[in-house]
């Protein structure tokens, strides 16, 4: 194990950031820690990196004992969501801080930050300041200066938060390509769901200062254990009272086995996708069930507004049953939303 | 269309001509007149006051009491910016408030609360000072305390806003790169309030120059002893005769002087806020 988090708590004065939280990271992992603003996730990742305090519990690194050593002694590479870029130093400056602090020999500065600049594809930028950088090519050398002092473990908080969508997606490969290249053990925050499910290894996803579940990417879609994992992750629905993805739901213009019959409430067109509000005509008054298929399916089976249908979850659907009510039904539960999902009762 | 650009035109330029004169009549007219005052019987007379032994200690002294204050405001102004800035504690904002104290209290009662506290017969503190064998009042130290008192708030003002700018990102990653306390310091924090340290710097200089009423009260203003620049420009104006008033003048002339340079070289040094980030 390269991290050892256990019964790890923090309190902002009344707050609850953190409580009990206990976490293992194998050597040369890339770990997400998902969940949404607030949920204690970034407080982990500054505990373990020594700029933040937990109240109680312990933190190991490589076998040792981290709870009390100071951030400069956890030999640890943090990288912050704005850069926290060196203004006054060039980019190779930035790079060299923390082997100038080690005291490297001059020559052997050079070369490290030479390597590690071809790597982060800044060669051509070493003498530009910070300030003349984009914000993607900024956070490229934020992340060769944390891994300039070969760190034994990588944190990055938030790391592409700052960035423009097309950045963020381009970069998001990068790390994971970068990654398979250095093998270093990898933690990031996120409060983004696509990043977490195309880039970790592994994702573990925090609310309300608590972990909720941890597992590969697919299988957190999958299988989640609860609502809030379940509508955390991807788009919901409800259908007689559990959790379910729209896009597992079948849809027919007739009657099939355990289907539920409804009527089109509402169609809409966004891209290549369809999204229909589905009426249950046995229970009037549950909000509409969400349904979407790809334009081509629509087509095919000739769905219009207004016409009944049949609609049933595929075979190994992932539902959770919804043990507490949620506020909106048929409204796709993504990110926006995900916030006002009660923290579920059971596990 | 056409209306509306001549009037704005106007406005301009009628803006333009009040402040030009609101600062003609109030300083540079009156600064200039100094200047003309100063060397109008030549140059001659001017050097022969500068030959004085008395303006030439005069102005060592101020100049020893004023690199003092600056150096003390240097230290502490970092060290209460950084603690205004990234540290929360109860009194902050009594702290900060009494930061701006000495703006707003007449030197002239700076003056008179020092004598209170140093002085040898009297004050609370400078007996047991005086019998250390350390004179502050009527003496270079009280010169300098007081100087320094006048001048604290600008260094402080110059580099709290700065510190709250930059934020504590860069010296938290410099400190994840192992760096320690003094190190982050010393390679992060300093280069990044530099400019505004200096700026600081230049103008508690430049206060510090020219302070007189703190000073007139704490040194007695004895000619060869403690009498700074500032006091002897008051004494030697207020006495009979051409030469007295030719030594006020340039003595006079010289402080102006030397405060326009200063602010002079520190404009043409600070980068543009834009090229310091």
């Amino acid at each position: 194990m390269s991290i050892k988090i256990a019964g790890v708590g923090k309190k902002f004065g009344n707050f609850t950031a953190l409580e009990d939280i206990d976490l293992d990271i194998a050597t040369g992992e890339l770990t997400a820690l998902l969940g949404p603003s607030g949920g204690g996730k970034s407080t982990l990742l500054r505990i373990v990196a020594g700029l933040e305090v937990a109240d109680l519990g312990s933190v190991e690194i490589e076998g040792v004992d981290a709870t009390g050593l100071p951030a400069r002694r956890r030999n640890v590479g943090f990288v912050f969501q704005h850069y926290a870029a060196f203004r006054h130093l060039n980019v190779a400056g930035n790079v060299a801080f923390g082997l100038k602090i080690r005291k490297w020999p001059r020559r052997e500065i050079k070369a490290r930050v030479a390597e590690l600049l071809e790597l982060v594809h800044l060669s051509q930028f070493a003498d530009r300041l910070p300030a003349q950088l984009s914000g993607g090519q900024r956070q490229r050398m934020a992340l060769a200066r944390a891994l300039a002092i070969e760190p034994s473990v990588l944190l990055l908080d938030e790391p592409f938060g700052a960035l423009d969508a097309n950045v963020r997606r381009e970069l998001r490969a990068w790390l994971r390509r970068l990654h398979d290249e250095v093998h270093v053990t990898t933690v990031f925050v996120t409060h983004d769901q696509e990043e977490a499910l195309e880039v970790a290894d592994r994702i573990v996803v925090i609310n309300h200062g608590r972990i909720e579940q941890i597992g590969p990417p697919h299988e957190l879609y999958d299988h989640p254990t609860s609502e809030f994992v379940m509508s955390f992750l991807g788009p919901v629905t409800t259908l007689d009272g559990h959790l379910v993805r729209p896009h597992d739901l079948e849809i027919e213009t007739h009657p099939f086995p355990d289907a539920y019959p409804g009527r089109i409430q509402r169609f809409n067109r966004v891209g290549f996708e369809v999204r229909l509000d589905i009426q249950l005509t046995e229970d009037e008054a549950a909000p509409p069930a969400l349904v979407t298929l790809n334009r081509a399916a629509a087509t095919a089976k000739a769905l219009e507004l207004g016409m009944p249908v049949w609609i049933a979850p595929v075979a190994g659907a992932s539902q959770v049953r919804i043990t507490t009510p949620v506020a909106s039904g048929a409204e796709d539960l993504d990110l926006s939303t995900a916030d006002s999902v009660p923290q579920p009762t059971f596990t | 269309m056409a209306d509306t650009a001549v009037s704005r035109t106007a406005t301009r330029w009628t803006l333009r001509v009040l402040v030009v004169g609101y600062l003609m009549l109030l300083v540079i007219w009156p600064v200039a007149l100094v200047a003309r005052e100063t060397f109008a019987r030549g140059l001659a007379p001017v050097i022969d006051a500068l030959r004085q032994p008395e303006v030439i200690f005069a102005f060592q002294l101020t100049l020893s009491a004023a690199f003092w204050a600056v150096v003390i405001n240097t230290i502490f102004g970092v060290g209460i910016s950084l603690l205004l800035v990234r540290y929360t504690f109860p009194g902050r904002r009594t702290l900060n408030a009494l930061v701006d104290l000495p703006l707003a209290v007449s030197p002239v009662v700076v003056g008179l609360s020092l004598v209170l506290v140093y002085s040898g017969r009297t004050g609370w503190l400078g007996g047991s000072l005086e019998q250390a064998g350390l004179q502050v009042i009527y003496a270079p130290p009280g010169i300098i305390l007081a100087t320094a008192f006048v001048s604290m708030p600008l260094v402080i003002r110059e580099v709290v806003p700065v510190l709250q700018e930059i934020g504590t990102e860069q010296e938290q990653a410099a400190t994840s790169l192992g760096a320690s306390g003094l190190q982050t310091f010393a390679r992060i924090t300093l280069p990044a309030i530099r400019w505004a340290l200096l700026y600081g710097v230049v103008l508690s200089l430049a206060r510090s120059l020219g302070e007189f009423g703190a000073v007139k009260i704490v040194s007695g203003g004895v000619a060869m002893r403690t009498q700074t620049a500032t006091l002897l420009v008051e004494e030697r104006y207020q006495q009979f005769g051409v030469e007295n008033s030719i030594i006020a003048y340039t003595a006079a002339f010289i402080l102006a002087l030397i405060a326009v340079l200063a602010l002079v070289v520190v404009t043409s040094f600070r980068p543009d806020k834009g090229a310091s980030q």
